[in-house]
């Protein structure tokens, strides 16, 4: 049986009748067609499905989408535009914070909250701070200087040497 | 992976829940932060009918200190407790615990509720509240009654929560004297369940003679475990270390880990007595007011 739930997405308010049993990733990715959020290892370990609800970052994949009703969501298609690249955007091309790009989506919306919440994080605080978010292919070092690129950005600094770090 | 379809229900009050738990019975199961019951779901390891969710319910997430004890709403969300200034000052251990729940985004939605009413001996709070010997409160039609958390994990995946019951609060007695607490546990990587775990918390007199002890352990064991034992080593005496060495060696011996894919039964003995020792430390340290980290 279905309900009807409302979800504002990236502003936009949607009204959806969905089954209690339909995961949030799935409402985003098939039926608004927001493919953005990719679903990584549907087992809420790799966070490449974390999008915001009311600005906390959650695992899209282990959240009923009847749960998110009424809620306010942001995803990786409301952060930034083609033109005008958010800071983190910014700083993960600038710092070659990613290479398949698969688990960037979900980065990015992690470290949104973690910056909103603490904007001159630690190397330690950033690598705690995406704990939750699993890259195959960067070993996280360039991703930790994006994130601390987006940091210095957010707070009106000069950003840091984006020269990438072979060790 | 999808679950199995299900009804679901968003009660907006207390009471409007527990009526609902009460006409459904057995059949219905309570939602709360779901980062254990929306996996074990999409694994179809669990298949209830009906959802009751509590997060519409209002009232039930807050950390306040009252006549001496700490009372935690059963939806605190885990994140909640880690930023709480009162667990800052006088409970460091669930900030230590918090830290190692999982990771920041199930720790958003996760609930120290949910983390007890799950009856893993795998999760971290059990040991905790253990070792802070916490009363557990659990709401139905009829009232409210108490539950002692030594009376409250009945086995695997039990707990003295009933059909038509909902886990309320969590109250933790403020012990007198100068107190310390810590958790730590060794996990493979971040977000793994524990290999093992130790919760403990010291109280101290003037004197420095102990207390109150409270030792708790995680997963090496069926049920969350108290380490009676090592407690009574500690008890009623100042701590030296021959006490902290034989409350330690203690914990491994009556624990009762298995082999499995984190560790021999060996390793994990090894783990609980090494564990043990260094959070009674860190507990000793945290009462003198040595260290607030």
């Amino acid at each position: 049986m279905t309900r009807d739930i409302t979800v504002t997405i990236n502003g936009e308010q949607h009204t959806v009748a969905v089954e209690p049993r339909l995961l949030l990733v799935h409402l985003i990715r098939e039926k608004l067609n927001l493919t953005g959020t990719h679903i990584g290892c549907d087992t809420s370990s790799c966070g490449a499905c974390t999008v915001l609800i009311n600005g906390k970052s959650a695992k899209s994949c282990t959240i009923l989408a009847v749960q998110a009703d009424g809620a306010s969501i942001t995803t990786i298609e409301g952060v930034g535009t083609p033109e005008a690249l958010h800071p983190l955007q910014e700083g993960f091309r600038e710092c070659h914070g990613l290479h398949c790009g698969f688990c960037t989506p979900g980065m990015i919306m992690r470290a949104m909250e973690l910056l909103e919440k603490n904007p001159n994080p630690t190397e330690e605080e950033i690598r705690w701070g995406i704990a939750g978010n699993l890259c195959r292919c960067t070993g996280y070092n360039n991703i930790v200087k994006a994130i601390q690129y987006a940091a210095a950005k957010l707070r009106g600094e000069e950003t840091p040497s984006t020269e990438p770090e072979f060790v | 992976m999808i679950p199995e379809p299900f009804e679901y229900s968003a009660p907006t009050s207390l009471s409007e829940a527990l009526t609902l738990l009460r006409e459904l019975g057995d059949e219905a199961k309570i939602l709360a932060g779901g980062h254990s019951l929306i996996p074990m779901m999409k694994l179809r390891f669990a298949t209830p009918t009906h959802l009751v969710d509590l997060n519409r319910v209002p009232g039930l997430s807050y950390v306040t200190e009252e006549n001496g004890v700490l009372r935690i709403g059963a939806m605190t969300r885990e994140h909640e407790l880690d930023e709480s200034p009162i667990v800052a000052e006088k409970f460091p251990i669930f900030r230590d615990a918090a830290r190692l729940i999982a990771d920041p985004q199930v720790r958003n939605f996760g609930t120290v509720g949910g983390n007890l009413a799950h009856g893993d001996a795998a999760n971290d709070q059990p040991a905790v509240m253990i070792a802070l010997n916490a009363e557990v409160v659990i709401a139905s039609l009829d009232g409210e009654r108490t539950v002692p958390i030594d009376d409250f994990f009945y086995g695997f995946y039990m707990t003295a929560v009933q059909e038509g019951e909902i886990l309320t609060e969590i109250r933790v007695p403020i012990q007198p004297g100068r107190t310390g607490n810590a958790y730590h546990k060794s996990e493979r990587k971040v977000g793994d369940y524990a290999t093992a775990g130790v919760a403990v918390q010291v109280s101290l007199d003037d004197d420095g003679v102990c207390t109150y002890a409270g030792i708790g352990l995680t997963n090496v064991n069926p049920t969350p475990m108290r380490a009676r034992r090592s407690e009574e080593a500690l008890l009623g005496r100042r701590i030296d270390e021959d006490a902290i060495a034989a409350a330690a060696r203690y914990a491994a011996e009556d624990c009762n880990p298995s082999d499995d894919l984190r560790g021999s039964t060996a390793y994990k003995r090894r783990l609980v007595r090494v564990l043990t020792q260094r959070m009674i430390h860190k507990a000793l340290e945290r009462a003198h007011g040595r260290s607030t980290h």
